[in-house]
């Protein structure tokens, strides 16, 4: 398969499947078949996208064939195809627990298309190269998310979904003022494009200003440190299998972004990329601190789960900032290969693997959630409780992700702690290090939480009987354990299989570290001789 | 509404709105027009029709209804981009013809492209007029969220 065709195929397969969905509007069978068929192709892309890149080649498609500043670009590199992976991954999941988990109403009124659009604007995000259109499928996954959230109409739904979309909204206006400013200074949306010109640039500080602002937009949207406080006020409210899509993509896409955005516009050369990275780090501290502790207040599991992504979060910037601090310092020693430069390559392998890791046990554990509410009528944890004795079979899919969320050995949390842990070490970076591990405690504390009220204590006596197989308006429950049972083994596999994934993970890294074949790719300069200095590279973009 | 100067006209003016959106759309490509504008003109017709003889006639005026127009129409733009993948080229590279259908409109997948916005375009927005129109108000919605929940409790 040609390597444009196969980079255009993880927006494809989901917008396909959207059109399709629209079409089968009647026939809700159809429109099931339609999401399977969609989940399943998006795996086999996936997967393609992953084996061809993981020798260092980068896939391109340069959309409607116009000459390469010019052209909306698709790249895949090792770290977009594990994210559209990890995207295929929870499209397969939810699909599942949705067969049996989402009520009539909802599949009537579009639930399937909406699912597929929010697919294809996570997949476009994950491997668009322009700016511009990296705002339009924010805009596509906004609008999507937001019509999931407010489906079925209650009173909580939609005074979260207004807030979702009101807080929402501000990001975009300062993404897009951003995308403005960017035009006029630099001339360019084409993130290769920009990174080069930046790189040739006289007084690249100048942009700063602007990749300040770029930094707040995707702060929003990634739920970090200060301004998370769109989450908790919408994440609870919607069906769990709407939230688990939610918490595994939407914030990851922010996070996704920024990795990509300030690895290519701040490389280690650039003079303000220590301060940049500085606050990303501090940003990943408080992100950490204030989710856990806000979790440890909660007492209704999904209000536990959506707070905690907001400290799961904070160790993806935490990541992103060691790295990036550390490749600053290796630079100004003029020490370009040595420890510190590996030292980032491991914290940026960390994040790409906390990501992948959380993205499948945040999403497992919202569905293992909307379970429990389903058998027990609530997720209150005072108003439920004996679910050991009585699914035991739950109970072991709660634990597995819960014990890998928090960081137990064997499970995938453990290793991407242990990189994140380890490059922090060899950076120097103890204060980080220590307040992660001390996250790390209290997100056990709350799992445990969860597991002691829902689990171990007996059923509260006034709890009303409720038979949860006999509900007309959804389906089987067995899909929903489906759901969960295989990313429980997704989890698993990622624990026994780490050597694999954090071999991916760490040539993901790389690639995000030394940008050539992604700029050469991008810029549509295969097969030509690399061009050895950056004003070289400024002629291409005349050309 | 109930006028018979409206209702005439209507049956006067519907096909000509109709007539102007299809020009409006097959001009679009080199010159002031396109899909979108085509797509809410055709709409504007609908809505014309619906003021004059209420919903129900304006829906049996439609050969589909506006859920499969919207699907249509975005299979359509989807299509045109497909037949540039098989020639080996990017995704939704335009791709041209010699055969004119009308007179100075090439055959192309940028015209399939478009046909596909005004589908899309005036589906959506029937959509729209159509839900504002039919809506029953609050307490008929209210009632039929009142029923559902009793009907799942006896069930449970």
């Amino acid at each position: 398969m040609t390597a444009q065709l196969l980079a255009s195929l993880p927006l494809l397969v989901p917008m396909t499947g959207l059109v399709l969905c629209l079409v089968f509007w009647r026939w809700v069978a159809l429109q099931r078949g339609v999401m399977v068929g969609v989940a399943l192709s998006l795996s086999a892309t996936a997967v393609a996208l992953l084996l061809r890149t993981t020798g260092g080649e980068v896939l391109a498609v340069r959309l409607g064939d116009w000459p390469a500043p010019m052209a909306i670009t698709l790249v895949v590199d090792q770290t977009a195809a594990i994210m559209v992976l990890l995207t295929a991954v929870v499209a397969v999941a939810c699909t599942l627990f949705s067969l049996g988990g989402i009520d009539r109403t909802r599949e009537h009124s579009a639930y399937y298309a909406l699912l597929c659009g929010l697919f294809a604007a996570v997949c476009g995000a994950f491997t668009t190269n322009d700016l511009f259109n990296l705002y339009v499928w924010f805009e596509v996954m906004l609008m999507s998310s937001f019509v999931l959230l407010s489906l079925g109409g209650r009173r909580a739904q939609i005074e979260g979904a207004i807030k979702y979309v009101t807080l929402n909204l501000i990001s975009s206006t300062l993404f897009l003022a951003a995308i403005g400013l960017t035009y006029a200074m630099l001339g360019t949306l084409n993130m290769a494009d920009m990174a080069e010109r930046l790189a040739a640039a006289e007084n690249p500080g100048q942009f700063t200003p602007v990749a300040a602002i770029f930094l707040v937009a995707f702060a929003i949207k990634s739920a970090s440190f200060p301004f998370f406080y769109w989450l908790p006020a919408s994440y609870h409210t919607p069906p769990s299998v709407i939230s688990a899509v939610f918490a595994g993509l939407l914030t990851k896409v922010g996070i996704y972004v920024m990795i990509r955005f300030f690895g290519l516009m701040f490389p280690a050369s650039h003079p303000d990329a220590g301060m940049i990275y500085h606050i990303i780090l501090w940003l990943g501290g408080f992100s950490m601190v204030t989710g856990v502790l806000s979790a440890a207040a909660q007492m209704e599991i999904r209000r536990i789960l959506s707070v905690h992504i907001i400290s799961q979060i904070g160790y993806m910037l935490m990541g992103l900032g060691i790295a990036g601090s550390a490749l600053h310092r290796a630079a100004n020693d003029g020490d370009p290969g040595g420890v510190l430069a590996g030292a980032a390559a491991l914290a940026l392998a960390g994040t790409i693997f906390h990501i992948a890791h959380n993205m499948v046990v945040k999403v497992n554990l919202f569905l293992v959630a909307g379970t429990v509410e389903r058998i027990c009528g609530s997720g209150d944890l005072n108003r439920i409780g004996g679910l050991y004795a009585a699914r035991p079979g739950l109970a072991a899919l709660f634990l597995i992700p819960a014990l890998s969320l928090a960081g137990i050995p064997v499970l995938s949390g453990f290793w991407s702690k242990f990189l994140l842990v380890r490059a922090g070490l060899v950076a120097e970076a103890y204060v980080i290090i220590g307040v992660s591990l001390f996250v790390s405690v209290l997100t056990l504390f709350s799992m445990i939480k969860i597991w002691i009220y829902a689990f171990w204590k007996p059923a509260p006596e006034n709890a009303e009987p409720h038979n949860p197989d006999r509900d007309p308006t959804v389906g089987p429950m067995r899909w929903q354990y489906a759901g969960s049972l295989f990313l429980t083994c997704v989890t698993i596999l990622i624990g026994v299989f780490a050597n694999q994934a954090i071999r991916a993970a760490r040539i993901g890294a790389d690639q995000l570290i030394e940008p050539r074949a992604y700029l050469d790719a991008a810029m549509d300069r295969a097969g030509e001789p690399a061009s050895a200095d950056p004003a070289s590279a400024g002629e291409g973009v005349a050309r | 509404m109930n006028s018979i100067i409206l209702r005439t006209g209507t049956v006067f003016i519907l096909p000509l709105l109709l007539l102007v959106s299809v020009v409006i759309l097959l001009r679009g490509h080199n010159e002031p027009g396109g899909g979108f504008v085509g797509g809410l003109t055709a709409a504007t017709a609908m809505l014309l029709h619906m003021l004059a003889f209420g919903p129900k006639e304006a829906r049996k005026l439609l050969p589909i209804g506006p859920e499969a127009m919207i699907g249509v129409g975005l299979l359509l733009a989807l299509f045109s981009g497909i037949p540039a993948m098989f020639a080996g080229l990017p995704a939704f590279k335009a791709l041209w013809t010699d055969f004119e259908p009308v007179q100075g409109v090439k055959f192309s997948t940028p015209l399939i492209f478009d046909v596909g916005v005004y589908l899309t375009v005036a589906g959506v927005v029937i959509l729209i007029i159509f839900s504002i129109a039919e809506y029953r108000g609050h307490r008929a919605i209210d009632a039929q969220h009142a029923s559902d929940a009793r009907a799942r409790e006896e069930a449970s």
